[in-house]
């Protein structure tokens, strides 16, 4: 799987060919579009009224053809100025802002309902420049995040961590910040179509995260035996392959493992 | 970018971020166009309580529009003579678009431009926090 944050930063990377691509490909512009409607079901916003949404990395409007489809009001921000020239030929009706989410996101405090975010995020575990520092820049979204939203705004983000180091590094400064909240998995078997949706809520909302089908995993923590503990639950064969283990560690000559490794001696022959 | 966003967008420097004046920005060599859009009278009604009114007068000063009432007007749903009020809040908020011009931080200073109706907020590496 090739990752684009590898290659280029974001405003490089979507470049005016990268950008037509993106938004021409019918295969893309099909995941994008599944991804907002989850993300939009995940936010479980009232139906009867129109909100005011922030689409974080709108790049063309993709996503924001559908909040505008849902009858929302949205405004999009991104990086890339070939994204937004692509957005401004769409004739898309929101507004749209150019400017780095790693320096924060500047509207005033209470101004959104919700904010979605479709494979943006991620780009701020990079740092593209000598003076970026990722976990800053982190600190700085989530925190300015926060309070762009209205107290019990809601947020999906969608995303594509490159490992287990970068999950826990968004999840924690979207903590440091006050969010609530946590990751969704969807299709956590598929490796291709396993997607990642942080779903937080910045105070306590009137109305909850749709959670439906949702499984809960958390990880079952296995309690560490001390050494006493575990030589009381050894077997005499993995007593001896230990000590050879260790002899060997020691640069000792040691009998090669065989079938008859710590065998009993049978007293007939 | 629409009238309706001047009322949320403020200063993106880290320094400005508790300033009393990084707020509104300040607007000049403004170019306005009139666009059509769908009326949607729930959302103006929903975005009604979150607007702050002296900035909205402000940033209409600084376009040169000094007629609007210095409070805001009160809604009642159910009066149908509010209808024409909704329509002019959606001709002022939502129809009016900013396509060119320059944004000014009244604390730092900082002057962002706007470009085919785009409002610029990248800071150069020396503000970037």
């Amino acid at each position: 799987m090739s990752r684009p944050e590898q290659l280029a930063p974001a405003e490089v990377f979507y470049n005016e060919t990268e950008s037509r691509k993106y938004t021409n490909n019918t295969r893309i512009q099909h995941i994008q579009a599944k991804m907002t409607l989850r993300a939009l079901e995940l936010l479980n916003l009232p139906k009867d009224t129109a909100n005011f949404i922030l689409d974080i990395g709108c790049g063309s409007g993709l996503s924001g053809e559908i909040l505008t489809e849902e009858g929302d009001m949205w405004i999009g921000m991104d990086i890339s100025p070939d994204m937004l020239a692509t957005a401004l030929d769409r004739e898309v009706e929101g507004d749209l802002l150019l400017a780095d989410i790693g320096n924060g996101i500047p509207f005033r405090a209470g101004t959104f309902d919700a904010v979605i975010s479709i494979s943006a995020i991620q780009w701020l575990c990079n740092a593209d420049t000598s003076n970026a520092d990722p976990k800053r820049r982190l600190l700085r979204f989530f925190n300015t995040l926060y309070a762009s939203l209205k107290r019990g705004g809601k947020v999906a983000a969608q995303f594509y961590p490159m490992n287990d180091n970068q999950l826990d590094q968004i999840q924690s400064a979207a903590k440091v910040a006050g969010f609530q909240g946590g990751v969704v998995i969807d299709d956590p078997e598929s490796k291709k179509n396993k997607k990642y949706y942080l779903v937080l809520s910045a105070g306590t909302p009137d109305v909850q995260i749709n959670l439906e089908g949702v499984v809960m995993d958390a990880p079952t923590k296995e309690r560490k035996l001390n050494k006493k503990q575990m030589k009381l639950m050894e077997t005499r064969k993995d007593y001896i392959q230990r000590k050879k283990e260790v002899m060997k560690r020691r640069g000792k000559s040691v009998a090669n493992d065989s079938k008859f490794t710590a065998r009993k001696r049978r007293p007939r022959f | 970018m629409k009238f309706l966003t001047t009322n949320f967008v403020r200063c993106a420097i880290k320094s400005c971020d508790g300033a009393v004046n990084s707020f509104p920005l300040k607007y000049s060599e403004i170019e306005l166009v009139q666009e059509e859009q769908d009326f949607q009278p729930e959302f103006i009604l929903g975005i009604l309580p979150r607007l702050d009114w002296p900035a909205i007068l402000k940033v209409a000063a600084d376009l040169g529009n000094t007629s609007l009432p210095s409070q805001l007007p009160e809604i009642d749903i159910n009066d149908p003579s509010n209808e024409i009020l909704l329509k002019d809040l959606h001709t002022l908020l939502i129809e009016t678009q900013l396509v060119q011009g320059k944004m000014i931080c009244e604390n730092c200073n900082h002057v962002y431009h706007i470009k085919d109706s785009i409002p610029n907020f990248l800071l150069p590496p020396h503000l970037a926090n």
